[in-house]
C-alpha cells in the first residue's frame, strides 16, 4: 500500500513566448522529507514552484494534492489546499505589524479584529516550532531574517502541509542558515513536506533527503540522500563537467585609489548606517565586500558615489578628498557605480540603448556642441559600444526594460567601464543571471583589474567574493569586522565575521 | 514579430504595426466620442447628424469659420506647449488657466500703466512681462515643489482660482475703464500694444509667436543637453540623481518656463483680440491644454495639429449654441474623447501575445 | 462679536463644509486602495444636477440623493475601469472625468438653471441635544444629511481600522503584491472603494443643489470637489481627521461671506480668495510635516497594478 505524496506535479508544462520554461517536469513531494529542487538561474526551478503554489497556470499537465486532482486559479486557492510558498522577495506590509501581516487575507479571522488575541495566538504557534518573533513589532522594523521568520509563520498560520522555500539562504548568514535548517528539520518531522529551491550545491549536501535537479526547464534528474554527491550534482547542472578553478591572485598595484577613513553616515530611518568605516581599495586589485544584504552595503556605494551624505570621516579618491562633493563630482573624479537596482537607477527603463548609454557621459567632450548634443557623434560612439560588449539588441531605439538581465548588466558595465573611470563599484552584479551571463561579467570584472582598475565588489555569494577578490572585508551591521587577503581565510572565518565576531588579528592593509 | 528571450508579453512599440496603430486609436477615439455624444444629443431631441454637420461646416466650411478655427489655435497651441514642457518632467501642471491670466494682467500693465507710456518698446515689454509673470506664477509652487514634494495638481489649481478672481478684482475695481459705461473692462490699448492682423481675419501675429515656440521647443528637447535631462529625469528621478542631475534645478527651471510659456498665450490674447483686459480672457484653455498635450503625445508638432482640431470643436459648438446646444457639450466630447484616448493606449503602445494553440488544461 | 453670529458661523462652518466633508471621505477610501481619483469635482457636479433634477421630478430630495449616489458612482465606475482594467494614468484619468462630468453636468442642467428647489432638505433640529448652550445650535439644528455625516464619519473609521475587510483595504494600498499573494482580491477591492468614493462625492455636491443653495447652478462646486483632494492629505487619510479639516475650510468659507455684511472694507474677491490660498498653504505645511515625521500616503498610491498573470 503505497501512501499518497502530499503533492505530486505530472507533466507540467508552461510556455512564454519564445521559452519553454517548463517542459514536462514531474515532481513530487512525500510527507516528512525535506526535498530539494535544484537547477541554476533560468532552468525553471521559479516557474514550477509558482505554478504549484497558484501563481501561473500550466499548459499541460496535472497537479495532484494528496491524490485529488486540483487547479489553482489563484494563489488562495493554493493556500487553501495547503501549499504555502515563502518568496524570495518578502510580500510583507511594511507599515503593518506581524500579527496584521500574519493574518492577512486569512477568511477564518473574524470580522472585527480583536488584536490582542490575535497576537496572543500567534505568541503560541511561533513558540512551538521554535520561531522568534513578537507579533506586535511593526515589519519595517525587522531584520531581514527576522523577516523570513515572519514568513514563514505566516504560512503555518494558515496550516500549510506543504511548505516552499524560494532560495532562503539568500539573505542568512552561515550559521542562520544552519539555524533555519534545524527548523526545517523540526517542521517535517511534523509530517509535513518541505521544498527547498535553491541553486547553491552545498545546501543540497546539507538538508536533502531527495534532490530533483532541473536543466534548461528539463527534469533531469531524482536522487535520494545516498546517491548525491557534488560532481555529479554540478554535471546534472550545468550538462557538462565544471571545473571550479580559483583565478591566481594578483598583488595589487601600489597607488590607493580610494580610502575611507572612520566614515559614518545614516541610514534612510535616520540610524546609523555605517559606523567608523575604514579601508582601502588599490589599483589593480578587487576588493570584496562581504556581508548579508541590510548590513550597509547599499549605504557604503551610496556615500562613495556621493549620492548619501557622510556624517563623519573622509573619503579620498587618488588622495583627493570627495567627501562632500555632489554626485556629479564624484564621477568627474572618476567613480563608477553599477547599481544595485539596475533597471530604475542604473538603466532609465523606457529610454532606449542610446539615451542610457550616454547617461553619464553626455556633458563630455566630443558629445556635445555648446547647449547641444552632437547627436551623430552619439550614435557612432554607441555602435561601437553595443559590438564591442556584445550586447545583444533587437533595436537600437527600443525601451531597454524588454532587455534580458544579462543583456542589461552588459550595457551597465559597457557604460561604466568605458567612462575610464578610478574605481568600479559593483554592486550584487549577478544577481539573476544565468551562468554564462555570471561568467561574462566575472570575465570583464577580471580583465578590468588586468588592466589597473580598482574594484569595489560588493556580493552576498561568498563563493563569487572568494572567486574574484584579491582582499575581502566582512560588512555587519554597518561596521567593518574584518579585512584579509582571500588566500588567507576561508568561508568558515568570514561567515563569523558576518555574524559580528571581531576579527582578533586583522591582516594588515 | 519578434520572439523574445525572457517571459515578457510585451513587443515594443518600434516593432508592433505601429504607424498605423497612432492613428487608428486616435481615429477610433474620436468617432467613439462622437457617438456618445450622439446618444446624448438624441436624449435630448436633438438631431445630431444635423447638429455634427452645422459644427463642421461651422468650423471649417466657411473663410469665417476656417480663420476663427485659426484664431483659437493660437492659444491653444501655445498653452499646450507649455503644458507640454512640464509634462515631460511629469510634473502636472494644471495651472495654465492661473497663467494665462497673470500673462494676460502683467501684459495690460505694461499696456497701460507702465508709467513711461507706449512706444516701440511696448510689444517686447507686453511679451516679456507676460512671460515673466506666467513664471513666476508658477514658481509659487515648483519651489515647494523641489524643496518638499509638495503635490503641485492642487497647489496650480488653486492657484488657477485666485488668478481669476485677481484679474475680476482689476476689471471690476481699479482698472475699470471710466468710459466703459460700467462694464467690467479696461481701457482700449493704445496701437503700440496691438498684435498687427493677417488680412481681414482676426488671425493675429500671436500666431508666429506660437510656431516659434513650437521649433523652439523641438530643438530644446531633442537636440540640447537640457532637453535630455528633462528627458531622463521624467523618466527616472533616481536615475537621474545616479547621474548627477539636478532634481532641484531643473523642477524650477521646467516649471517656470512652462508656466511663462502660457503666460505668453495670455499676453497674446489680450493684445492680438480683446485689445484690453476682461473676464474670461481664456476659456478653459489651460484646461483643454491639458488634454492636447496627452492626445499629442507631447510632441510639439502634433500639437498644433490636435489644437487644430479642438480649435475647430469649440467654433463649431458657438455655432450650435443658436439650437440650444450648450458650450458644455464641447467640454463633455474633449472629456470623452481623453477617455477614450486612454483606454486605447494599451492597444497601442503593447500588444499582447498569447503562446500558440495548445490544450490548456485547467 | 457678538455670541449669536459666533454660534452662526460655527454652524454656518459645518454646513458649508458638508458637501466638501462627503466628498473628502469618498476619496479617502478610493486612495487607501492606492487609486488616486481626480475627477471628484466632476462626481460633485454630476451628483448636484441628477439629485436636483431627481427631486425636482419627484419632489422628495430623498430621491434625489440616492440618484446622486447613483450618478457618482457610474462616473466612478469608468475611472476604476480605465485605472485598475486598462491601468490607464490616473492622473489624466481623473482629470478627464472632471472635464466630462463637468460638461456632462452642463450639459444636462441647462434647462433647470435658477430654478429653485421647492423640496430641499429642511432642518431638523433634535430635540433636547438641540437645546444645549453654544454646542446644541451649532451640532444639533441641521438638516438630515449633516445628521447621517455624524453617523457615517465614527462608522467609516471603525471599519478602516477595526475590521478585517478595513485591513484588507488597507493592505492593498500599501502593497498590493502582498495582498494579492495571501488571497485578497486586488481588482475587486479598488473597484469597490473607488465606486463608494465616487457615490460619497455624488452625495457631497447633492447636498449644495438639494439644500445649501438650493438650486442648480453651472459649475456650482467651484473647486470643493479639488479642496477635498487636498483635505485628504491634511487628514493623513484618516476620516477623523477629515471632519474637522473640512469643518475648518467650510469656516473659512463661511468667514468670508459674514465678513462682507458685516461690511468689513476688504474687496469680495479677496474673501473669495481665501479658501483657496488657505488650501495651498495647508497643504506646503501638512506635506513638510509628513515628510519629517515619515508620515505617508499609502505606499501604492497612484500606481497600477499588474500581477503579470501569465
Amino acid at each position: 500500500m503505497t501512501e499518497p505524496y502530499l503533492v505530486e506535479l505530472k507533466n507540467i508544462t508552461k510556455r512564454f513566448p519564445g521559452v519553454v520554461a517548463n517542459d514536462k517536469v514531474n515532481f513530487n513531494v512525500r510527507q516528512g522529507e525535506i526535498h530539494v529542487l535544484l537547477g541554476e538561474n533560468g532552468s525553471g526551478k521559479s516557474t514550477l514552484m509558482s505554478i504549484l503554489c497558484g501563481l501561473y497556470r500550466p499548459d499541460e499537465g496535472e497537479i495532484m494534492i494528496r491524490g485529488t486532482k486540483m487547479a489553482f486559479r489563484s494563489p488562495r486557492q493554493a493556500i487553501s489546499a495547503g501549499v504555502g510558498m515563502v518568496h524570495q522577495h518578502f510580500k510583507l506590509i511594511e507599515s503593518f505589524s506581524v500579527a496584521e501581516n500574519v493574518i492577512l487575507g486569512n477568511e477564518n479571522t473574524p470580522r472585527v479584529l480583536n488584536i490582542q488575541q490575535i497576537e496572543n495566538n500567534l505568541a503560541q504557534l511561533s513558540q512551538r516550532y521554535g520561531l522568534q518573533i513578537n507579533p506586535s513589532t511593526m515589519v519595517w522594523q525587522l531584520s531581514v531574517g527576522e523577516k523570513q521568520r515572519v514568513e514563514i509563520v505566516k504560512m503555518l498560520h494558515r496550516g500549510s502541509q506543504v511548505l516552499i522555500l524560494d532560495e532562503p539562504t539568500a539573505v542568512l548568514t552561515p550559521q542562520e542558515s544552519s539555524q533555519l535548517f534545524r527548523n526545517l528539520r523540526e517542521m517535517a518531522g511534523t509530517g509535513r513536506g518541505i521544498v527547498v529551491i535553491t541553486h547553491k550545491m552545498h545546501e543540497v549536501m546539507e538538508i536533502a533527503d531527495r534532490v530533483t535537479v532541473l536543466r534548461r526547464g528539463r527534469s533531469v534528474a531524482t536522487l535520494d540522500k545516498q546517491q548525491i554527491n557534488q560532481r555529479d550534482l554540478a554535471w546534472l547542472m550545468v550538462g557538462h563537467d565544471v571545473v571550479r578553478q580559483t583565478k591566481k591572485k594578483n598583488p595589487p598595484g601600489d597607488k590607493n585609489i580610494l580610502e575611507l577613513q572612520n566614515v559614518h553616515c545614516l541610514n534612510d530611518l535616520g540610524l546609523p548606517g555605517l559606523t567608523d568605516v575604514s579601508f582601502t581599495v588599490h589599483s589593480g586589485e578587487i576588493f570584496g565586500i562581504a556581508g548579508i544584504a541590510g548590513n550597509g552595503q547599499r549605504e557604503l556605494a551610496e556615500i562613495i558615489a556621493r549620492l548619501r551624505p557622510v556624517s563623519d570621516g573622509s573619503i579620498f579618491i587618488n588622495d583627493q578628498a570627495i567627501t562632500d562633493c555632489s554626485p556629479r563630482q564624484a564621477i568627474d573624479h572618476g567613480v563608477a557605480l553599477v547599481p544595485e537596482d539596475r533597471l530604475g537607477t542604473g538603466l532609465v527603463p523606457n529610454l532606449d540603448a542610446e539615451d542610457n548609454l550616454i547617461l553619464k557621459s553626455y556633458r563630455k567632450g566630443q558629445l556635445r556642441r555648446g547647449p547641444f548634443m552632437n547627436r551623430a557623434v552619439v550614435r557612432e560612439k554607441v555602435i561601437e559600444l553595443v559590438n564591442r560588449f556584445e550586447i545583444k539588441l533587437s533595436a537600437l531605439d527600443a525601451p531597454v526594460k524588454l532587455l534580458s538581465g544579462g543583456n542589461l548588466q552588459r550595457l551597465l558595465l559597457a557604460r561604466e567601464i568605458t567612462s575610464e573611470p578610478q574605481l568600479l563599484i559593483a554592486v550584487y552584479p549577478v544577481r539573476g543571471l544565468d551562468i554564462k551571463a555570471t561568467e561574462a561579467v566575472h570575465n570583464l570584472l577580471l580583465e578590468q583589474r588586468g588592466k589597473g582598475l580598482a574594484v569595489l565588489l560588493i556580493s552576498e555569494d561568498l563563493e563569487e567574493i572568494f572567486k574574484l577578490s584579491d582582499r575581502i572585508g566582512v560588512l555587519c551591521d554597518g561596521r567593518i569586522t574584518g579585512i584579509m587577503p582571500t588566500d588567507m581565510t576561508d568561508v568558515e572565518e568570514i561567515g563569523l565575521l558576518m555574524m559580528g565576531a571581531q576579527n582578533q588579528g586583522e591582516a594588515a592593509t | 514579430m519578434i520572439k523574445l528571450p525572457g517571459t515578457n508579453l510585451l513587443i515594443e512599440k518600434k516593432l508592433s504595426p505601429a504607424p498605423t496603430a497612432f492613428f487608428i486609436v486616435p481615429a477610433i477615439s474620436i468617432l467613439l466620442a462622437l457617438l456618445v455624444g450622439a446618444f446624448f444629443l438624441a436624449l435630448s431631441g436633438h438631431n445630431y447628424f444635423e447638429i455634427y454637420t452645422a459644427m463642421f461646416s461651422g468650423a471649417f466650411g466657411s473663410s469665417y469659420g476656417f480663420t476663427e478655427t485659426i484664431v483659437k489655435t493660437i492659444p491653444l497651441t501655445i498653452t499646450s506647449l507649455g503644458i507640454a514642457l512640464a509634462f515631460r518632467m511629469q510634473l502636472w501642471n494644471i495651472g495654465g488657466e492661473g497663467q494665462i491670466y497673470m500673462g494676460a494682467f502683467a501684459a495690460t500693465w505694461a499696456a497701460l500703466f507702465f508709467p513711461i507710456g507706449d512706444g516701440w518698446w511696448t510689444m517686447p515689454f507686453m511679451i516679456m512681462l507676460g512671460m515673466l509673470a506666467g513664471g513666476m506664477w508658477a514658481l509659487i509652487i515648483a519651489i515647494p515643489r523641489a524643496i518638499w514634494g509638495v503635490n503641485e495638481i492642487i497647489t496650480t489649481l488653486m492657484l488657477n482660482y485666485v488668478a481669476i478672481l485677481w484679474v475680476n478684482y482689476l476689471v471690476y475695481g481699479p482698472w475699470k475703464d471710466p468710459q466703459g459705461y460700467n462694464f467690467p473692462l479696461t481701457a482700449i490699448f493704445p496701437p503700440g500694444a496691438i498684435l498687427p492682423t493677417i488680412g481681414d481675419s482676426r488671425i493675429h501675429a500671436g500666431l508666429f509667436l506660437g510656431l516659434l515656440i513650437t521649433v523652439l521647443m523641438y530643438i530644446v528637447i531633442q537636440h540640447t543637453r537640457w532637453g535630455y535631462e528633462i528627458k531622463v529625469s521624467g523618466e527616472s528621478s533616481s536615475a537621474a540623481r545616479y547621474a548627477g542631475i539636478s532634481n532641484k534645478k531643473n523642477i524650477i527651471l521646467v516649471m517656470f518656463f512652462s508656466g511663462a510659456i502660457c503666460g505668453l498665450a495670455g499676453m497674446s490674447e489680450v493684445a492680438g483680440i480683446a485689445h484690453r483686459l476682461q473676464p474670461g480672457v481664456s476659456i478653459g484653455y489651460g484646461y483643454t491644454a491639458i488634454i492636447i498635450a496627452w492626445l499629442a503625445r507631447l510632441n510639439p508638432f502634433a500639437i498644433i495639429l490636435v489644437s487644430f482640431l479642438f480649435g475647430g470643436m469649440q467654433v463649431g459648438g458657438y455655432i450650435v449654441q443658436t439650437s440650444g446646444i450648450p458650450a458644455s457639450m464641447v467640454t463633455m466630447l474633449q472629456g470623452m474623447l481623453l477617455f477614450f484616448v486612454l483606454g486605447g493606449e494599451l492597444l497601442t503602445y503593447y500588444k499582447i501575445n498569447k503562446a500558440p494553440a495548445s490544450p490548456t488544461r485547467q | 462679536m457678538s455670541q449669536e453670529i459666533f454660534i452662526a458661523i460655527l454652524a454656518t462652518a459645518i454646513t458649508a463644509g458638508t458637501p466638501i466633508l462627503y466628498a473628502a471621505l469618498g476619496e479617502v477610501l478610493a486612495e487607501r486602495s492606492g487609486i488616486l481619483n481626480l475627477g471628484v469635482e466632476g462626481m460633485m457636479l454630476v451628483g448636484a444636477v441628477s439629485g436636483f433634477i431627481c427631486a425636482l421630478k419627484t419632489a422628495n430630495p430623498w430621491y434625489g440623493l440616492m440618484m446622486a449616489m447613483l450618478a457618482g458612482g457610474l462616473l466612478a465606475l469608468v475611472h476604476a475601469f480605465l485605472t485598475v482594467t486598462l491601468r490607464a494614468n490616473q492622473v489624466v484619468s481623473g482629470l478627464a472625468l472632471t472635464m466630462f462630468g463637468t460638461g456632462l453636468s452642463g450639459y444636462l442642467g441647462q434647462s433647470y438653471v435658477g430654478v429653485p428647489l421647492p423640496v430641499p432638505f429642511k432642518t431638523v433640529p433634535i430635540p433636547v441635544l438641540s437645546d444645549i448652550p453654544v454646542i446644541g445650535p451649532v451640532f444639533f439644528n441641521h438638516d438630515p444629511v449633516i445628521y447621517l455625516s455624524y453617523l457615517l464619519v465614527p462608522a467609516l473609521w471603525f471599519c478602516i481600522f477595526r475590521t478585517r475587510a478595513g485591513l484588507h483595504l488597507r493592505a492593498v494600498g500599501e502593497n498590493p503584491a502582498a495582498a494579492d499573494s495571501m488571497g485578497i482580491n486586488v481588482f475587486q477591492t479598488r473597484y469597490l472603494y473607488v465606486i463608494i468614493g465616487g457615490m460619497l462625492a455624488g452625495i457631497g455636491g447633492a447636498y449644495l443643489s438639494l439644500h445649501y443653495v438650493p438650486s442648480w447652478m453651472e459649475n456650482m462646486t467651484a473647486g470643493r470637489g479639488w479642496i477635498a483632494v487636498a483635505l485628504v492629505i491634511f487628514a493623513t487619510w484618516n476620516p477623523v481627521n477629515a471632519l474637522w479639516g473640512s469643518y475648518l475650510f467650510g469656516g473659512i468659507d463661511a468667514l468670508g461671506f459674514r465678513l462682507q455684511t458685516l461690511n468689513v472694507t476688504v474687496s469680495p474677491y479677496f474673501l473669495k480668495m481665501l479658501p483657496y490660498i488657505f488650501t495651498v498653504l495647508v497643504l506646503i505645511l501638512v506635506t513638510k510635516r509628513n515628510l519629517a515625521g515619515r508620515i505617508g500616503s499609502p505606499q501604492a498610491l497612484g500606481l497600477p497594478y499588474d500581477r503579470e498573470e501569465r
